[in-house]
Parts: C-alpha cells; sequence; structure tokens
C-alpha cells in the first residue's frame, strides 16, 4: 500500500465546496427519513412494544438510529457518489494529473464519506435530544464515534466501488448487505433473542459494534465489552481503509 | 535540453502490447506531435508520461526527474489537456479553475487573479459563473486548456484538443497554442488531424501499433516520403491494372487508393503524363503530411 498525504484534503475541500452549493438537493432527505422512522417504529409501533425494563421502544431505537443512518450517509457517498465522480465526470482522472496521487483521492473521498456520516448523526442526535430522549451527556461523545464508524462505512463503501463494474451494481450493495445489517445489529430489537451462534455472528457486522457503543453514550452505561466493540471497530476500519486504497489503485492506475 | 526522455518504454494490457519500446527525446520549448490512427498507442503513451498509468517496462525522465519516484514533482509542472472533457460539473466555470488551482496549492488570491486571467485569455470572462453544462462544445475544449494552464506548466500535454470543434474555434485554440510556445511553453501534442500537425509542431513522431515509424520535423517527412508534389489519378477499375503497371514498370513511388492513385516523388516526371490512358484526369496537388501518413500506416481500418 502507498501511503496518503495530507493533499488528500484538497479533494474533502472539493467535496465540501460542491455540497454546500448542491445540499438543499440531498441533505433533507438524510435526516427526514430517520425522524419519519423514529416516529413510525418509535411511537407507532413502540406502543405495541413491552421492554422488559419499561424502557419506551422510541428511546431503545434512538441511539442506533443515528449509527444507522450515519452509516448510510457514508455508504451513499462513497458508493453512488464516488461511482459517479470517478466514471461519469472523471473527476478522479483530472485530479490525479495534479500532484495529488490515487492515495490522495481516495482517502479524501473517504473523509469526505464520513464528515458526511458525522453531519448526519449530528443532526439526528440534535433531534433526539429536542424529543429530550437523549440520557446522558456522554452523548456528546457520539459525533467523533460516528466519524470513526464514518470511515470504516465509507471505506467498504469504496471498496466495493473498486469492484463495481456498473451502477446498478450497488443495487446489490445495498439490498443484500445494508439493508440486512440495519436489521440485524441490534438496532430495532436486541440480539439477545437469537441462538447463540446468530448473536457471534452478528458481530461481524461492522454496524453492530458501533451500535452498541452508540447506545452506551447515550445512556452514559458501560461496560466491558465496549472495549471489544472499540477494538473491532478500529481494527475494521484501518483493515478496510487499506484495501480500499490499494484496489482503488489498480482500477485507476491501468 | 531535453526536457522529456523515455526509454524503452512499453505498455502491455491483457492481450495488446500499446506500446512497443519507444524511445523519444522531446527538446524544451518544442511542440512535439504524435501522430497516428486510432489504436496506434498515443493516448497509452502519453498516460504514462504523465504519470497516470505505471509502465509495463522502461523508464520516463522529466525535467531530468525519474518518474517512477518523482511523480509529485513532474505533475507539479504537468499542464494536461485530455481527450475526454473532465470538467467538473458540479462546478462553475470559475470554481472549476479554482478547485485546480488547489490541487497545485496555488493559495486563493493568487487563484482568483490567475483564473480571471486565463478566462479572459481564452474569451470565457463573461461566463464564469455559468455551470459547464451551459457551454458549447468550444468553450469547453477552452476551459480545458486554460485549466491546463492554472499551475503555469512547463509542459503542455494534449490530447487531441481541437477534435469536435469548429473552425473558428479551432483557430482559436491553435492561435493560443502558437502563443504559448513562443512563451516557452513545451508542448506535447497528439492529434490525428494532420493539419493541426503541419500547423503547430516543430517535430511529429508518427505512431503506429505502438512503435515510433518515423520522427522529423513536417516538411521533412513529406519531402522524405512523398516529395513536394503529389498527382493524383481517378482510375476506372478496368483501366486500373494497366496504369499500374505502366507506372511499375517506370520505378515510380506510388499507392493504390482505391479509386485513386497517388504518385508520389514526381519532381520533373512530366513523362508519366504520357503513360496515362486518360492524362486529363490527372491532379497536381502539394504534398501533405497526411500522405506520409498514409505510405506509413497503410489504407485499410486499423481496428
Amino acid at each position: 500500500m502507498k501511503p496518503f498525504s495530507w493533499r488528500f484534503i484538497r479533494v474533502w475541500q472539493r467535496n465540501r465546496d460542491v455540497f454546500f452549493r448542491l445540499w438543499h438537493s440531498e441533505a433533507p432527505g438524510f435526516v427526514a427519513e430517520p425522524i419519519i422512522i423514529l416516529v413510525a417504529m418509535g411511537l407507532g409501533l413502540g406502543a405495541y412494544v413491552g421492554l422488559v425494563d419499561g424502557q419506551k421502544y422510541i428511546e431503545f431505537i434512538a441511539p442506533g438510529i443515528i449509527a444507522s443512518y450515519a452509516m448510510f450517509s457514508a455508504s451513499f457517498e462513497c458508493t453512488y457518489g464516488s461511482f459517479i465522480r470517478m466514471e461519469y465526470q472523471r473527476t478522479y482522472d483530472a485530479i490525479i494529473a495534479t500532484p495529488l496521487n490515487v492515495e490522495d483521492v481516495i482517502a479524501g473521498e473517504i473523509f469526505w464519506g464520513a464528515t458526511r456520516a458525522c453531519m448526519t448523526g449530528t443532526v439526528i442526535l440534535a433531534i433526539e435530544a429536542a424529543f429530550q430522549l437523549v440520557a446522558s451527556p456522554w452523548a456528546l461523545a457520539i459525533p467523533v464515534l460516528v466519524l470513526l464508524e464514518g470511515i470504516m462505512f465509507a471505506s467498504i463503501a469504496i471498496l466495493f466501488t473498486s469492484i463495481a463494474p456498473a451502477i446498478h451494481s450497488f443495487n446489490y450493495y445495498f439490498t443484500l448487505f445494508m439493508t440486512p445489517m440495519f436489521f440485524f445489529s441490534g438496532v430495532f430489537f436486541p440480539l439477545s433473542g437469537f441462538p447463540e451462534v446468530v448473536q457471534s455472528l452478528s458481530w461481524i457486522l461492522p454496524l453492530t459494534p458501533v451500535v452498541h457503543l452508540t447506545r452506551a453514550l447515550f445512556y452514559g452505561q458501560f461496560h466491558h465489552g465496549l472495549l471489544w466493540a472499540l477494538a473491532i471497530v478500529m481494527v475494521e476500519t484501518a483493515l478496510f481503509f487499506s484495501i480500499a486504497l490499494v484496489m482503488m489503485r489498480r482500477r485507476l492506475t491501468t | 535540453m531535453t526536457i522529456i526522455k523515455t526509454q524503452n518504454l512499453t505498455k502491455s494490457f491483457k492481450d495488446l502490447l500499446a506500446v512497443d519500446n519507444v524511445n523519444l527525446e522531446v527538446e524544451e520549448g518544442e511542440c512535439f506531435g504524435l501522430l497516428g490512427p486510432n489504436g496506434a498507442g498515443k493516448t497509452s503513451l502519453v498516460r504514462m508520461i504523465i504519470a497516470a498509468s505505471p509502465p509495463t517496462k522502461g523508464d520516463i525522465w522529466v525535467l531530468g526527474k525519474d518518474l517512477k519516484t518523482h511523480s509529485r514533482q513532474v505533475k507539479a509542472v504537468l499542464g494536461v489537456v485530455p481527450q475526454l472533457d473532465n470538467l467538473d460539473p458540479d462546478l462553475t466555470v470559475l470554481q472549476n479553475l479554482m478547485a485546480f488551482a488547489r490541487y497545485f496549492d496555488i493559495p486563493k488570491d493568487e487563484a482568483r487573479r490567475r483564473s480571471t486571467e486565463i478566462l479572459s485569455l481564452f474569451e470565457l470572462q463573461n461566463r464564469c459563473n455559468s455551470k459547464i453544462k451551459e457551454l458549447s462544445g468550444g468553450m469547453k475544449r477552452r476551459l480545458l486548456i486554460a485549466r491546463g494552464l492554472i499551475n503555469m506548466p512547463r509542459i503542455l500535454v494534449l490530447d487531441e484538443p481541437t477534435i469536435g470543434l469548429d473552425p473558428q474555434a479551432k483557430y482559436l485554440v491553435w492561435h493560443k497554442l502558437i502563443e504559448l510556445k513562443s512563451q516557452g511553453v513545451t508542448q506535447l501534442l497528439c492529434t490525428q488531424n494532420m493539419e493541426e500537425a503541419t500547423a503547430l509542431c516543430d517535430r511529429v513522431a508518427i505512431m503506429h501499433q505502438g512503435k515510433i515509424l518515423s520522427l522529423d520535423a513536417p516538411r521533412k517527412l513529406i519531402s522524405e516520403y512523398v516529395g513536394k508534389e503529389v498527382w493524383e489519378i481517378e482510375v476506372d477499375s478496368e483501366e486500373k491494372d494497366e496504369t499500374v503497371k505502366h507506372l511499375e514498370s517506370h520505378g515510380l513511388d506510388f499507392e493504390d487508393v482505391g479509386g485513386r492513385i497517388h504518385i508520389f516523388h514526381v519532381e520533373g516526371a512530366e513523362s508519366v503524363r504520357g503513360l496515362l490512358t486518360s492524362p486529363e484526369l490527372l491532379r497536381r496537388r502539394p504534398a501533405t503530411l497526411e500522405d506520409v501518413f498514409f505510405k506509413l500506416t497503410g489504407r485499410s481500418l486499423l481496428e
């Protein structure tokens, strides 16, 4: 793997400029949907759900909604968004002809995807705080956590983008990877109801440890297992980030 | 001084040898043309020189620096004008230049000054806030060249800079390129347009199937391969064999182009007229680089 340099910031700045020029065309969707889910599931479905410890269902799902929609933000940005820039707009080709290398471009894309995740996560957190759902000041650390989560999911997305033959390929990515993860990572129901094997397997899904960490910060309730969760997230982030850089160099410099 | 040098440069893809052992030397301040049919390997060669694609074999030095180890420094002094429009459609005309300046670490104020200057140089000053999709083909092409100049490059690499342009736009681009050359900017120009190569290039390399077949000043290539004038004869298929036989027996250099025969090196060969069954169908015209091109790369479609 070739390292990336500080020049990645130029790509991040480019994406930021475009985002603030065109934000009204996509950003509201990323906030509207989680609120709808929160209200529909939390209040609608929640009226029929009794949790063991008497917790309200909307309170149970609130932290997982932050983690999942941060994931979706980074994933959309670095699949459809990156693919369009790479294949249709040829933006990467143009940038690679300047002092930036492939690694700088891809790192810039990943950190921008992470920034989007962080923005989405923070906005949802603020809305949930307005609904008086947030239980602990530790929740102020959630933006940092979702930034890390964003780097992980942006890297995984870029990795998939590096092998995607066409833009339609991302339908698989979302229906076969993102959506199952959304439902089986402990966002909407505790995984403890599943057999042990399924529970262990769900920890392989990168969203599961993030949901646990977000929930812990949301309520300010910590336990030793969280160190494992954090370690898993960090290792997966470093791993997918490195592979994404290698794979993209392979795709772009033929 | 040699500003670009390649040694045994080779690029092969799965089952295609795109560039085959090319040795090139481009001198500082010259306009160097790469001429060749589709698939000749021009773009593959240029992509290696701008560090966008790693060579399969061989070396490249730009400004004396090995491209393998100094790609960033080299790219900092290159201006690249690609064949396909890769302007940033998410940004306006001015923002395109400003974002590009930022990739080169040009401070904001300086970037704004240069962008404004370059835009008026290319007569785009009234289009600063336009979206890219609102520009005509000619404007996009001018903006691509303008963008390639934002870092005040020492070497400008252009891939088919006037393809698809109307004559007015084409001449404007030529004029700007000639001006840039007079300011000392070295140019490496890929083109299929013979007129363009003749008008702009000091030296031309004719490329075919990954190899450089010939390299010289356009005028010299013409006089060496085809002479000053070319005679064209229109012939029926019945007459053709006989005419060809005549020409062969007189040791003339000619090429059979389907409905026509082109005869080269005809200076002082008035006697040829006598060989023809219908001399009134003979047409004399000055020889061009296109004749050289056909002679070296053949007539048939290559793809």
